[in-house]
Parts: C-alpha cells; structure tokens; sequence
C-alpha cells in the first residue's frame, strides 16, 4: 500500500475502527481480562460465602416460601448447646486423629521404602498410588463387600470363617456383641487406605530433594544411619509432610462421601461426623438453611483455627 | 477506601440485596406455622369453564427414576395418540428427587407441570402453597369415589381428616415380603418345621410364626438365613422397616391430638422394637446393617434370605427371570404378618400426582384434563396393566388385577391396612430423630428398647411444641 493511498483511507475515515482499537489503552485491555474472572469468582465463591455467612444468622429454610427471619446469634448458640452436635464433633476429632495420624506414619515409612531404586519399583509406586485415584463412592461401594461378614476378604483374611463369630465392622459388633466405635474405626480403617498414598507422594518429593552432600558429610562424620534420619531426613521432609498432613486434616474434617457410602453416619451415630451431618440438616427432607449455614461456618472456623496452628508449625520448621 | 474496591462491593451489596429477596411473586397469604395450615393456595376448578388450553401441546411430569416411571410414560403416550398433547415424564434419581423438586418450588418454578411426590412431602407443599388444592377437582368429577379411601388420606389429603386434597393417588405401594416357594414347600423341610414348631409350615400369619419360620431358616453353615430387612440410616429406611412390627403391635407415632409421650414409648411400641432387633439379631443376612431395598433384593436373588421385606414396586425384579435367574419362578409373596392381637398394619410408600401450583392456569388446566383422564376405570386398569399399582377400587378388587401378577394379591390386601410417618413440614427433624434412635438400638445393639423409644419421645415432643403441634 502506498503512503498516498494510506492518507487517502485515513482523510475518508476507512481505518477509523483500526484506530479506535488502538486507542484501547493497556489499562482498558487489563480490565478486559481481569473482570470476567473477577465476576465469576464473586459470584461463585465470595457472594455464596457472604450470603451464607448472612444466612446463618436467620431463620430460613431454602425450600419454604418466606423471607429469611433474623435470628442474631440463635443458631449458634442452639449448635453450641447441643449435646449431640458435640458429639458429632467428637467423633470426627477421633477420626481426624486417628486418620491424619495413621497416614502419617504409613506414608512416610512407604515413601522411605519406595525411596531406594529396585527393580519394578516405578510399578510398585504407581500401584501404590491407585487407592487415591479411586472415587471414594466407588471405594465405599467395594470396601462394603470386603467388609462382609460373610464372603468379605476382610474377615477370611483375618480368619474368620463362621459370620454370626465374626466381627461385622459396619454394624460395630463383633459376634454379635455391639463394640464400642468399631464402625468409625472401620471407616477410618479405609480412608487410611485411601489416602496414605497421598502423604507418600509428598514425603517422597520431599526426600528426592534432598542434596546428597549432606548425607556425605554425615558419613564423613561417622554419624548413624539413626542420626542421618532424625537430623537430616525428618527436618529436611517436615515442611512437605506438614502441608500433607494440613490437607489430610482438612480432608478429614470434611469427610462425607465413605462414610455415606459404607454407613450412612450409623450404626446410631457412631460414624455421625460432622460434615455427614450438616448435609443431614441441610438437605434430607431437612432444609434448615440457617441453622445448616450456622454450622458450616462453626466446621470452617475450627478448620482455620488449625490450620493456623500447622501454618506457624511450618513457617517455624521453614526457619529451623 | 480505594476507588478500585468500590465496583466488587457494590456487585456483592447488589446480589446480597437481590437474595434477600427470594421471590418476587406474593408470599403465601397465610404464615406456615403452625403447620397444619396449609396456605391459601389456588383453587382448581371442579369443571373446565376456566382457562383455553388449546395452546397446550405438552405436559412435564416429574417423578423419580424407577420403573413405574416407565410405565406412566406408555401411559402418557396413550394420552397423545388420544389427544395430541405430548406427555413428558422426567426422571431423577431417588437420592436427589425431594431436593431436585424442592429447590425448583422455592424459586416458585415452573419446570414441570405435575409431580408425582411422596407422602411425606404434603404438608410441606401444601404449606408452603406449592401444590395446586385439587379438592373440588376430586369431589365435582367424582374422582374421589373411585379410590381405595385409604390411598386418598395418604396420598392426597392435607391436614389428616381436614377432607382438603393436593393429589391424585396414584402409585399405590406399601411394604411386604417376598418368601422362597421352594423352601416353604419343600416336602423335607415341612415335616422338620412341623416337628419342631408343632404346626405346619405355612405363609405366616402372625409375628410369631414368622419368628419361627426365621429362626428355622437361618443356617449360617449353608449360607442361608431367615430374614433380610431394612436397616439403612441415611434417610427412612429404618423406620419404615420398623413400621411393619410398629403398626400391627397396636403402636403409632402419634394420638389424634399429636400427643407423642406416652404413644411412641407406649408398651407396644417397646415390644415391636424389641421383636424387630430379635429378628436382626438371630436371622438377618449377613452384612445387612444398611440395607434398603436394592441390598433386600440382592439377599433375595443370591438365595442368601429366606424371606425379605420390600416395597412391592420393588418385587418385579424378583420374578424377573433376568433379574432374578435363580429363583425368579419360586417366588411367593405375603402381606406382613398380624400383631399380638391380630392387628395388620404395614409402612406407606407410594405417591401421589400433584399439580404445581406454580404453573399458568392454562397449563394447570390441561394438567388437570391428564388426571381426569388418568383416573378412568379403563384408564385405570391399562395402568394396572403396564405394571403400575393403581389405587382405583374398581381395578383393586377385579380378579383380573388380583391375579396379574404374584404379588398383586398381598398388595391388595395391604394396602387395607397402610399406616405412614409424619407429613408435616417438620417430618425431616422427627425422621432423623428415629432414624439415629433406632439404628443405636437395632443394629448397634446399644441400650434398651424402652430407653430408646423414650428418648424418640421427648425429643418428637419438643420438636412438636416448638413448631406449635403440641400446646
């Protein structure tokens, strides 16, 4: 194209909308890309957040006809004072612990074992790895019929053969005497299956990353393989295994999906947890929003509270 | 503050706003509690003076994911040849069919025209002014008559005995049980009951016979046990399982004043939760400590329980040579056995078809020509025929119908003696109530029956009184 023909499509106005996009200035383009992201991320996670944070102060329930009721602080307290909802936060205290803590140790010492090279041992890691990659709906449906006290492996492999002198883990009895926790020991039994994986994983990263020299040095020093451990491996890992278990812990809190696929929160509520419980408020003939709102705000606020607790623990590590 | 911030917190402030405002649309004229008082919801008219729906070519009717589902499209397609308006039945599943349908009505939706709901949702749907008043409908066209009485109190009628309808019933279901032919007939197996019981094996006819017959059966060392009943806490299973001892006992959840202390604890309600955790602890199938009816069925089919109770819209797959290949054709079925003193009683299931009242009078005016034309006799009896439990009294007496199938007959006469739950809109708080109670003492084996059932009792009475049933 010529300059003349150029200036002649310019004194026309033929290039005026070509212009007028590059009159869009770099702040205007920011803006372009920025605030449909921001929309979406108001509308799907900070209005729900706030709505529900205004919701659990009223009297509302998502399926009835009426305007929320303000109530103040009424749920909360109602929650607070309930015998049963300590109950329910009990149990998943004891779930969390003994969850988190199990699959700590298993998935530090499989990681320490998967560690060494062998032969077949990218196999074996991977195998390892499949219980996590499962849908736990799926794990619950077949961790039901390992469980059964008739033709389950679990039992035969413990050597049960006679059902009605079995132990039937779901049903929290053992020849038909009723067993004090058995049912949330056996669910927890195989959410440490499911996600001992997990904490593998990381530690495994963890432990890759750390420089030989450091080793070396021990053993120029002529310290212990016991030494080498507590002194390089532990500290050198506990920042990887810090944030597994703060998302293991956080996981176990959460916990729904197994437990409503292997018990429904029963026998009784000896597997009530408290996540399984909210959904019972919320929904299941239920509906009460407020109170239900109410107390996923109580679940998130504890969850913060130690998850702030592991945060310090790990910057504190990172400084050691 | 930043000028930057300002345009997010008034987006937020925007929708909070929008959200404190659920609907546009007028609240129900009348507040819903106490309960018992349904809104002032539209009346139907009796005949069709009313609205032109000419422009009508199709019907949605929402229901959930199962095979009379099925059957009430063929049904729905009959009425298109017939009419030329398209009848669309949308299925959901079971576990997400209250709240798919709840959460449309309290935006006041109108996806579907009709529902066909379960009985429990009445009181929160006529409350809430939901379900469209059909009780002139019913009554003008002479609908009313044509179905068994029970069937309209349970399936239709909010309050109970108030005579004011929001449904057509329509799946009539209730439980009973399935048995194995081959074992109750089996010449060997007779004689050795006979000499250990002193009477003759035989369908039973009282709760203690069937006791009997499940301790007979229940042979762990062949794999074979007496019984496989409900046990599942997730939602209703449980007490609905408990029901079938509950209500022949002579018990019930409630007097006629919504007394529940002194009722649901009373002697007889102790005594069925007693026989119930019996005839878990001694013959119940193996891993069944949650169980609904699929596990039921499942028992049934691998042969592992000699009896087993069940929704009857859940026994066709027993006799269905590829559901069940093993023992499709040694099927027989029984209505629950009588209480101590001869009372029969049995758990409500089954639903009635509702019209939204959220929809456009047109609308529910065609809605309203479906029904009329749903629950002619021969209407009636094709529906039977597809393999839906009709409620017409017509087509439940008819030796036709009685003799369809193998189950027809104990449906028929079950469903004299039905009983349901709550339906009030609170019915979620007493169910979970029960539901923990009873799943402690039953399949937890915790505590006692008397301890259990009191505690369902104070804790139904103070729900009830904080909702306003109780003064």
């Amino acid at each position: 194209m010529t300059a003349i023909s150029q200036a002649q499509k310019e004194s026309t106005g033929q290039v005026q909308p070509r212009r007028q996009r590059r009159e869009l200035s770099d702040r205007a383009i920011l803006n372009l890309f920025i605030w449909p992201t921001l929309i979406l991320l108001i509308a799907w996670n900070l209005f729900p957040l706030i709505y529900s944070l205004f919701l659990s102060f009223t009297d509302y329930s998502a399926i009835a006809n009426k305007a929320p009721t303000w109530v103040g602080f009424q749920n909360y307290a109602d929650i607070l004072s309930d015998p049963q909802m300590w109950k329910y936060f009990a149990t998943t205290g004891r779930y969390a612990l003994v969850t988190v803590g199990m699959q700590t140790i298993l998935g530090f010492s499989l990681a320490v074992l998967v560690q060494e090279k062998f032969k077949g041992s990218g196999l074996v890691t991977t195998l390892i790895l499949v219980p996590m990659m499962l849908s736990p709906v799926v794990v619950g449906m077949f961790w039901k019929l390992m469980y059964n006290p008739s033709f389950g492996y679990f039992n035969f492999l413990l050597g049960f053969r006679n059902p009605s002198t079995a132990p039937e883990m779901l049903a929290g009895r053992f020849a038909g005497q009723p067993v004090p926790n058995l049912a949330l020991w056996a669910v927890a039994l195989v959410d440490i299956w499911m996600w001992t994986p997990f904490v593998m994983l990381l530690v495994l990263s963890g432990l890759k990353a750390i420089p030989d020299y450091l080793y070396e040095a021990a053993v120029i020093d002529r310290a212990s393989s016991w030494f080498q451990f507590w002194r390089i491996t532990v500290p050198q890992v506990m920042p990887l295994l810090m944030i597994a278990i703060l998302f293991r812990t956080i996981e176990a809190f959460k916990s729904f999906d197994l437990v409503m696929g292997l018990t429904g929160g029963g026998p009784g509520d000896q597997t009530e947890l408290i996540a399984v419980n909210l959904y019972r408020q919320a929904f299941l003939g239920q509906w009460r929003t407020g109170r239900a709102s109410a107390l996923a705000y109580i679940i998130l606020i504890v969850i913060i509270a130690i998850s702030n607790l592991y945060i310090r623990y790990l910057n504190q590590a990172k400084e050691d | 503050m930043s000028r930057k911030l300002y345009l997010p917190i008034l987006l937020i402030a925007a929708m909070l706003l929008l959200a404190a405002c659920p609907s546009a649309a007028p609240a129900p004229a009348e507040p819903a509690a106490p309960a018992d008082q349904p809104a002032a919801a539209t009346e139907a008219p009796a005949e069709a003076p009313a609205a032109d729906t000419s422009g009508i070519d199709e019907l949605s009717i929402l229901w959930a994911q199962w095979d009379p589902a099925d059957y009430l499209q063929q049904v729905g397609n009959l009425y298109e040849e017939e009419t030329g308006i398209k009848v669309n039945i949308v299925q959901e599943p079971w576990g997400s069919f209250f709240d798919l349908f709840a959460t449309e009505m309290a935006s006041q939706g109108d996806t579907w025209d009709m529902v066909v709901g379960d009985s429990q949702w009445l009181g929160q749907m006529a409350t809430q002014g939901h379900y469209l008043d059909i009780t002139n409908f019913l009554v003008d066209n002479g609908i009313k008559d044509t179905v068994v009485p029970a069937t309209l109190v349970y399936y239709g009628e909010y309050p109970t005995g108030s005579g004011t309808y929001w449904a057509y019933p329509t799946e009539g279901d209730a439980d009973g049980f399935a048995y194995r032919k081959d074992l109750f007939e089996n010449p060997d197996e007779m004689a050795a009951f006979e000499k250990e019981f002193g009477y003759p094996l035989d369908i039973p006819q009282d709760y203690d016979q069937f006791m009997d017959i499940a301790k007979f059966f229940t042979r762990p060392d062949d794999g074979l046990y007496g019984v496989a009943i409900y046990t599942q806490k997730d939602y209703d299973a449980l007490t609905m399982g408990y029901e079938n001892t509950l209500f022949p006992f002579g018990a019930d959840w409630k007097d006629a004043d919504n007394n529940v202390m002194g009722v649901i604890n009373s002697p007889e309600a102790v005594a069925a939760a007693e026989y119930y955790r019996e005839l878990y602890d001694c013959c119940q199938a193996p891993g069944l400590s949650n169980a609904f009816f699929s596990e039921v069925n499942d028992a049934m089919i691998s042969g592992q329980a000699a009896m087993g109770m069940n929704y009857f819209a859940f026994f066709p797959a027993l006799v269905n040579p590829g559901t069940n290949p093993d023992y499709y054709d040694k099927m027989g079925f029984f209505q629950n056995p009588a209480g101590p003193s001869g009372e029969r009683g049995a758990a409500l299931g089954g639903q009635g078809l509702s019209v939204v009242s959220h929809i456009s009078p047109e609308r529910q005016q065609a809605a309203l020509d479906f029904i009329k034309w749903f629950s002619q006799d021969d209407m009636q009896a094709k529906w039977a025929e597809f393999g839906g439990y009709t409620t017409n009294q017509a087509v439940f007496e008819s030796e036709e119908f009685l003799n369809a199938t193998p189950y027809n007959r104990a449906f028929a006469q079950t469903m004299q003696n039905v009983k349901d739950f709550w339906n009030i809109p609170e019915f979620g708080q007493l169910l979970e109530v029960a539901q923990r109670e009873l799943s402690a003492y039953i399949v937890g084996g915790e505590g006692n029956a008397q301890d259990t059932m009191d505690r369902i009792a104070e804790e139904h009475d103070k729900i009830l009184r904080e909702a306003g049933y109780i003064q």
